[in-house]
């Protein structure tokens, strides 16, 4: 089973796919195929049909949020200075665009073998984070994307009950993106510690924490 | 003399109307209640006693462990996973501690192994034993049974507690080794527990296995197919129970359970009966696994000299690691940038997953094996929940 002969395998079947491998530098050795959003659906079912992987078994479907991260890079720019040209080193800060990702692990029971690693990613963290949802093509994450919609975010087109499911309906923000802030709508019960004094403290004045 | 008003309540709800001639009633299972072993809710809708909708909801005991996992150190979150699966918080750390050797390559000594599988198939002993217990009483079989079962359980924890210090909230595993080791009186003590316990099987089984209610009652209830059951990722003794053969302690072959001789169970039909049978069989597996375990284990060190424990620090990357915990795959799925903590911590919770099937094998049945049904799979709120 390698990453790279089943690569090549779904490029040669599922036409027009942009495929990439995310090398995994620890020792598990757990390497995964970055699968284009748009044609993920067929890679799916590729996975799951084709006789000799037969991956039937998508055991772990979950989020992770990377978001966007000021990169600091270091370049050598021409000025003039005091008349005489100089070349002068310069840090230039760029954004790179933060994004949504969601991982399936799959197994194979026919086969015995696994895991695969499969990686989704959104276009970025607010209005086009949308995946297409797999539930069609392995049960097993129709909780686990509920899950994911929940927690991150991610809308999951095509799945067929997309539903809060740990948190309450009404509640709005996904709180395990990493810029989450906790609402300042609960009761205190202060204690002993500073920190929690200090907070309830706020909470009382009106101030925001 | 004034006269009191009571506010008038309903007590039995009312019946939908706009269904025309069949009238469905719509009724809310739990959250309080005994059958659903915790805080857990099913939105039911009947035709008369015949189920023709249901939903799950959970999530009343969310605290979000994953969140507060990912602001803590590596072994911060060890104590907390024993609160996932409160039965089972050995198999609970042993997942975990997998998913970080695989992550940072740590080899674990002789002797360490040999004590995650004693104490690893005990649990898996005592979460079965109360498993039938809690599905019996489900049933209407009062006490008995249950009691039967706690009465064994107890003996285990009493193990678990003299090993650990804790009879449920254990903490016994570190990465690369255990955090502490068993003494010889111990391992004579958990010997007698296990020579014993064959006794309380047959016990039980003459109780229960040829009961006529119990097979009344289980029999072609809450039937799961074989592949819907793999497409739903259904795993341990409920896929099993339907047939498939696929038991991750022979498949991974993790630890050292390939030095062991010993046997898959598989079901038949998939119903409740069918999770029963597997389920005893399991036990009687896991005390011939435990023979042989006590019989091999020789002395040695319990951890992994490399290891820094405290200030664990991993390298960047990441993996998926998963035991055969008694109630199916348990997975942890870690991503690490190299700092203190993870940078994503997820667990693979089996009894949620198991969970997605619920509906299918519950529609068309009548409400009462709803409960059963719903006693089969094994559920514990606080992994589902998480």
């Amino acid at each position: 089973m390698n990453l790279e002969t089943i690569k090549s395998e779904i490029e040669a079947s599922v036409s027009g796919c942009r495929l990439e491998i995310i090398p995994n530098a620890s020792p598990s050795e757990q390497h995964s195929l970055l699968v284009d959003a748009a044609r993920a659906v067929a890679v799916a079912r590729f996975l799951r049909d084709a006789a000799h992987l037969r991956f039937d078994f998508c055991s772990n479907v979950t989020g992770v949020d990377w978001p966007s991260k000021e990169i600091s890079e270091k370049i050598k720019v021409k000025k003039i200075l005091d008349g005489v040209e100089q070349e002068v080193e310069e840090t230039r800060k760029t954004q790179s665009l933060g994004y949504l990702e969601a991982v399936y692990h799959l197994y194979s029971v026919e086969k015995k073998h696994g895991p695969f690693v499969l990686r989704l990613r959104t276009e970025d963290r607010e209005n086009r984070a949308h995946l297409p949802s797999l539930t069609p093509v392995w049960r097993s994450a129709e909780f686990q994307e509920r899950e994911i919609f929940d927690l991150f975010g991610i809308h999951f087109d095509g799945h067929p009950d997309l539903r809060r499911i740990l948190m309450w309906d009404e509640f709005e923000d996904h709180p395990m993106r990493r810029d989450y802030v906790e609402p300042n709508d609960y009761e205190y019960e202060p204690t002993a510690h500073d920190e929690v004094l200090q907070k309830a403290k706020q909470h009382q004045n009106g101030v925001g924490c | 003399m004034a006269t009191t008003t009571y506010p008038t309540a309903h007590i039995t709800p009312k019946p939908s109307t706009d269904g025309g001639e069949d009238q469905f009633l719509e009724v809310s299972m739990g959250p309080q209640h005994p059958s659903t072993h915790g805080v857990f809710r099913m939105n039911v809708v009947l035709d008369g006693e015949r189920v023709v909708k249901l939903k799950p909801v959970f999530g009343y005991l969310h605290r979000n462990h994953e969140k507060i996992a990912e602001n803590e150190s590596y072994l911060g979150s060890m104590p907390y996973t024993d609160r996932l699966d409160y039965l089972c918080s050995i198999t609970n750390n042993w997942a975990y501690a997998l998913a970080v050797e695989k992550l940072a390559g740590i080899q674990v000594p002789e002797r360490a192994e040999y004590l995650r599988v004693i104490t690893g198939e005990l649990t898996r002993l005592q979460n079965h034993a109360c498993l039938i217990g809690f599905l019996m009483q489900d049933m209407g079989a009062s006490g008995t049974p249950l009691m039967y079962a706690f009465r064994e359980r107890e003996k285990i924890l009493d193990l678990f507690e003299s090993l650990t210090g804790a009879r449920m909230m254990c903490n016994y595993m570190r990465f690369g080794g255990c955090r502490v080791d068993a003494s010889a009186d111990w391992l004579q003590q958990a010997q007698k527990v296990m020579e014993a316990f064959p006794r309380f099987l047959d016990e039980y089984e003459r109780l229960l296995t040829e009961n006529e209610i119990l097979m009344a009652r289980t029999q072609g209830v809450g039937v799961l197919p074989r592949e819907l059951a793999v497409n739903a990722g259904i795993t341990g003794p409920m896929l099993r129970a339907s047939g498939i053969n696929y038991d991750i302690r022979k498949v991974d072959k993790y630890g050292i359970y390939d030095r062991f001789a010993f046997k898959v169970p598989l079901g038949e039909h998939g119903d409740v009966y069918d999770r029963y049978m597997i389920r005893v069989l399991e036990m009687r597996e896991s005390i011939r696994i435990l023979q042989q375990a006590m019989r091999e284990i020789s002395p040695g060190p319990i951890q992994d000299p490399k290891t820094k424990i405290r200030g664990f620090r991993p390298k960047a990357g990441e993996a998926y690691g998963r035991i055969e915990s008694p109630k199916g795959e348990l997975g942890f799925y870690l991503i690490s940038d190299g700092s203190p903590n993870p940078y994503r911590y997820r667990v693979r919770p089996p009894s949620l997953i198991n969970l997605t099937v619920l509906e299918e094998m519950c529609l068309g049945q009548n409400v009462a094996d709803v409960v059963i049904t719903l006693g089969s799979i094994d559920i514990v709120l606080g992994e589902v929940d998480r």
